[in-house]
């Protein structure tokens, strides 16, 4: 390798997905729509859209959450390919940088990839302005580089990353989501992406509140992804064999932390005696279990009767605060 | 059109080799020296925006005097080289001597094959995972690499720098010894540099991944004055007693007068540390070093 000396009209400045580029590596997005315009769409089956050729390892529910300090983000660990579990530990939330961090879902091979370039990137500019680029400019080049996944994306490798950080200018935790064409969208609250998306977001939909304390929050997103493991065959729940619990991380003014395992294993142990709270001296057979299965999807959602759900809720509660 | 006369290599080679150092010395030097945690580099900058000292990857550090945009146009090659490797191979595999023979073989390029050479001189630092472990190599203008184990000097002045960080030296000294001594030797015994002429960052051992980080505003003042909590060190003096710096002062002086130094400042770079160095007074020269 040799040093690489550009001359000052070629220079390709802080972009290092550029640098890349000329050093012929061709970085993720470099061999984006552009180099594969006719590829068509390979076959696929099943709602992920896994192309039926082989089966695709592909990573699940991720959330995140807006909360007094910041931004609470949370991943699951499981990653499938097809009906096969591929991997039980994948790392789903990353720091993007000191202050923001991306959470992965989709095809893992290119998601991993796009982590990768994208924190490179991410320093890459800082090392070479001095300064980090704002929340909002890191947001905007995650979109691009979602967006140069599109001819992958179209033979399904879908890419789609959840990005939150704290914007240090504004002083605010803020949340970015994506759709595999690089569209950006700003949450305000909260969101969740994913095979299991749909049920972690209607968990925190219900379970949100301004201005959430730390624990509070930690507690939405474990027990969101909770109900997204219930639901999705795709999603992990927490491990207690092996001790393998979801990836959840607190990123504010100080920068972004890893939540310790242990402190994750105690939410998760508060939120599973509510659950099973609801649960308790119900026989699970007869016409019963239709209730026990709404139960169990959202302990708080279901108000089909009263009854059950009151006493599970109150027990719950209580045990909650003992612990 | 008149035909050009001949020069012999020698003198040829002469030449440029003395266009390059007598530019180099105009710049504000910077020293670099080994500390108990890792290194420490420290200058002479009145500029807070215009880095002679900068991050190039987790454990290695930049620090450029002479024509700022030539070692700038370097320090962003290097950046970019060091990414690019990490990419490529691993983070592990990103180290300061291969670095340096790269910029070595350019520097040394230039030197042989273009009509300028680069004005600057260079300093690659490494902090290893332990003491006794870190790497300094100074690249000079014509590509030569000097290994060096305890502190380095570049820039103008440098033999007399030398001479007082040799004297200073502790092997094993604490931040604020380093410092104290770095800025002692850099000021000499007429000028005592102020924070804010200063620019200062370490490879520190006890960062993380990214060991690189500037001391700058509160911190650096704290740890300059001695005060206790800066860096939690002891406040023990260097080694370099008043006396000793004293007697530096009048070879100093005389080189600087010999070498008809030239201060071209830009309005950034203007200040407090302009003439401070007790040079002539400006005479417009194009680029101003650093």
């Amino acid at each position: 390798m040799s040093l690489p000396m550009f001359p000052p009209e070629q220079d390709p400045g802080p972009d290092f997905s550029e640098v890349l580029r000329r050093a012929g590596l061709a970085p993720f997005g470099a061999s984006g729509a552009s180099s594969v315009p006719f590829a068509p769409p390979l076959p696929s089956v099943g709602r992920g859209g896994t192309p039926a050729a082989f089966d695709l390892a592909h990573g699940t529910t991720i959330c995140a959450v807006r909360y007094a300090d910041g931004v609470i983000m949370a991943g699951d660990r499981r990653v499938t390919a097809g009906p096969a579990i591929a991997h039980r530990t994948l790392e789903k939330v990353h720091p993007a940088d000191a202050h923001s961090g991306v959470a992965i879902s989709g095809a893992a091979g290119p998601a991993v990839e796009m982590v990768r370039v994208f924190q490179l990137q991410l320093e890459h500019y800082e090392k070479v302005e001095g300064q980090a680029l704002s929340l909002e400019g890191k947001a905007n080049q995650l979109s691009q580089m979602v967006r140069s996944n599109l001819g992958m994306a179209m033979q399904g490798f879908i890419v789609v990353p959840l990005f939150a950080g704290f914007d240090l200018r504004r002083g605010r935790g803020r949340i970015y989501t994506y759709d595999p064409t690089g569209g950006r969208y700003e949450e305000t609250d909260y969101h969740a992406d994913g095979s299991g998306g749909r049920d972690a977001r209607t968990t925190i939909k219900l379970g949100f509140r301004e201005r959430m304390s730390r624990e509070e929050g930690i507690e939405l997103c474990v027990r969101a992804l909770w109900q997204a493991a219930d639901e999705d065959s795709a999603t992990g729940g927490p491990d207690a064999v092996r001790g393998i619990y979801p990836t959840v991380a607190t990123i504010t003014a100080e920068g972004f932390f890893r939540v310790p395992e242990a402190e994750v294993a105690q939410a998760f142990q508060r939120v599973i005696q509510t659950l099973s709270a609801a649960e308790v001296h119900r026989p699970h057979n007869g016409p019963e279990d239709e209730d026990d299965a709404a139960a169990a999807e959202g302990g708080e959602t279901t108000r089909r009767r009263g009854a059950p759900r009151e006493r599970g809720e109150g027990t719950g509660t209580s045990r909650r605060k003992r612990s | 059109m008149t035909m050009p006369f001949y020069v012999a290599p020698e003198q040829f080679m002469k030449d440029k080799a003395d266009f390059a150092r007598k530019n180099i010395a105009r710049g504000r030097p910077l020293v670099a020296t080994v500390y108990a945690q890792g290194v420490l580099i420290c200058s002479e900058n009145s500029s807070r925006s215009l880095h002679k000292v900068s991050e190039i990857y987790d454990r290695i550090a930049f620090g450029g005097v002479g024509k700022y945009n030539e070692f700038d146009q370097l320090r962003v090659a290097g950046v970019q080289y060091a990414d690019v490797k990490g990419y490529q191979f691993s983070r592990e595999d990103v180290d300061a001597r291969s670095l340096a023979n790269l910029y070595a073989r350019h520097m040394g390029n230039v030197f042989t094959h273009e009509m300028k050479p680069l004005e600057v001189e260079i300093l690659v630092a490494e902090v290893g995972p332990e003491p006794g472990r870190d790497q300094m190599f100074h690249i000079l203008y014509d590509g030569t690499v000097v290994d060096e184990d305890r502190f380095t000097v570049l820039g103008g002045e440098a033999d007399a720098i030398s001479g007082r960080m040799a004297r200073a030296y502790e092997a094993g000294w604490s931040l604020r010894q380093a410092l104290s001594g770095a800025v002692k030797a850099l000021g000499g015994s007429d000028h005592e540099l102020r924070p804010d002429e200063l620019e200062v960052a370490v490879l520190d051992r006890g960062n993380g991944r990214r060991a690189f980080r500037r001391i700058v505003g509160r911190e650096l003042e704290r740890i300059l004055s001695g005060e206790p909590g800066g860096a939690g060190e002891a406040p023990a003096e260097s080694g370099s007693s008043p006396a000793e710096v004293d007697a530096e002062v009048a070879g100093e002086v005389g080189e600087v007068g010999e070498v008809g130094e030239v201060e071209g400042e830009v309005a950034g770079e203007d200040g407090a540390a302009a003439g401070s160095s007790g040079s002539e007074a400006p005479t417009g020269a194009g680029e101003p070093p650093q």
